[in-house]
């Protein structure tokens, strides 16, 4: 919010997504709006979509959407996992593409 | 029993909301209904960019006018987020003389209408993307006014100012029937029950062929995956999206610092798949690395793909359906839908307001396939 006024939790200061910088005030004020899947608040907020693609923020955010919906994190759906695994390199892949050609 | 709208607008992507939003600022109460969540198919996986450079009079004029209208959208629509629009252009690449020729061809209409675009030669290209390989360019196009908008954004300003307006958004809903009763629309059948409206509004994207069946209508619309890819944010290097319609590959650098590519491949099946393959990754990398060769230090962080909605002609459909009063299409975009939704749902919602559009839209009618009068866009990934 303009003017950031701290809660008392000072939840504003908390970041949940490190890769992408997004606090838990910013992901509760969504959950807050009705946005209770994994898959809006990524695709609205970028959290998950950094370097780590999730591997941290995903389970705080999930804890946070059970806690507030009263929803089980079991029956909370997860994000698409997509490739690659590990962030790699446009280059390697090219030369990875001309060996395995020859 | 049961409930009712004005309009029911079928799918939550950019086309849905923008047609719903126009339908509320004219006093109508629409009800979209979408099987997942809003941009959850096609929009919210495009490389959503924005150009005006098109070889069509129609696609000029629907993406100029569009392109005034994301520039106000955030003040129309009092969207707080924002909507990221980044206008540093869009550079278009030709590699034979006969593609410079229609280049040269398109330029001239571009002009003709409006459009501010510049005929370059290969260092003129050069000098706007420094780091660009000048082998095999013959020449480039650029106009500063094109270039990027993040695409949930958008559909979240849309569908937040419809909702003030009236509208009802029903997510994670299917529309499992149309119901026609002696040629008119009279409801439509969701999994959250029926609903009674004389206007059923088709903008399911590549599902687009599958709810015209619903009301018994057949549409040549299919679904076509394409790949993309997404790398690790960095400093702000390259203005604008660049372009080859020979390689069919675009690549642009988001305000967000990642860069987001993409590579047409004509041979891909017609369906709905909308897996990732490492052959795509293989490829893209490969020509881009050579086209734009620092590029090959950007890690990918992520790759996934998305379905076009493709017509024969690549055009959208856009328009009544001449066979069952009541039914409306805005569908059939061939991957260019999310550039030109804000005038194509304000056109539509005049033509279902009973208004006249602010263009003529019969020629984007779904009768122009059985007469033979398709509208060829030279210019498309």
């Amino acid at each position: 919010m303009p003017g950031g006024q701290a809660t008392a939790g000072g939840e504003d200061r908390v970041v949940i997504c490190r890769c992408e910088d997004v606090t838990l005030q910013e992901i509760r004020r969504l959950i807050g709006e009705g946005v209770h899947t994994l898959d809006e608040i990524k695709r609205l907020t970028r959290a998950g979509m950094g370097l780590c693609q999730g591997r941290t923020c995903r389970h705080l955010i999930l804890q946070e959407v059970s806690r507030l919906t009263g929803v089980p994190v079991e029956e909370l759906s997860l994000p698409t996992f997509r490739p690659p695994t590990r962030p790699v390199k446009l280059g390697v892949i090219v030369r990875a593409g001309g060996e395995r050609h020859g | 029993m049961g409930r009712t709208a004005d309009a029911v607008v079928v799918g939550g992507g950019i086309q849905g909301v923008a047609v719903a939003y126009q339908l509320a600022s004219r006093g109508l109460k629409p009800l979209l209904v979408e099987q997942e969540y809003l941009a959850s198919g096609s929009t919210g996986r495009c490389a959503a960019g924005v150009r005006q450079q098109w070889g069509t009079e129609m696609n000029v004029l629907l993406a100029r006018a569009s392109i005034k209208m994301f520039e106000r959208m955030e003040e129309e629509l009092e969207y707080p987020r924002g909507i990221e629009f980044k206008q540093r252009g869009y550079l278009i690449l030709a590699y034979h003389e006969r593609q410079w020729d229609q280049f040269l061809r398109n330029v001239a209409l571009q002009r003709s209408l409006g459009v501010p675009v510049e005929v370059l030669s290969p260092e003129g290209a050069r000098e706007i993307v420094p780091y660009l390989s000048l082998e095999g360019v013959v020449g480039a196009t650029f106009c500063p006014e094109d270039g990027h908008i993040n695409p949930f954004r958008a559909v979240e300003a849309y569908a937040q100012a419809a909702v003030r307006l009236g509208a009802e958004v029903w997510t994670f809903t299917r529309v499992t029937g149309v119901r026609v009763e002696g040629g008119r629309v009279v409801g439509v059948r969701t999994s959250r029950g029926d609903v009674s409206t004389p206007v059923v509004v088709n903008t399911a994207g590549p599902w687009s062929d599958r709810v015209a069946e619903m009301a018994g209508l057949h549409i040549p619309t299919y679904a076509q995956r394409h790949q993309i890819l997404v790398t690790e944010p960095v400093g702000p290097v390259q203005g604008p999206m660049v372009i080859s319609f020979c390689h069919g590959l675009y690549c642009q650098q988001t305000p967000h610092g990642s860069f987001i590519m993409g590579l047409g491949d004509p041979h891909e099946p017609r369906n709905l798949d909308c897996g990732a393959t490492w052959r795509f990754l293989e490829e893209m990398a490969a020509i881009v690395t050579k086209m734009l060769p620092p590029l090959a230090q950007l890690r990918v962080v992520r790759q996934w793909a998305g379905s076009y909605d493709m017509t024969p002609d690549a055009q959208p459909i856009l328009g009544p359906a001449p066979e069952v009063e009541g039914c409306y299409y805005s569908v059939g975009f061939s991957g260019h839908g999310f550039m030109l939704a804000p005038m194509t749902g304000k056109l539509l919602a005049q033509v279902i307001a009973g208004e006249e559009p602010d263009l003529p839209i019969g020629r984007l009618g779904p009768d122009r396939f059985a007469r033979g009068d398709l509208i060829l866009e030279p210019s498309v990934v």
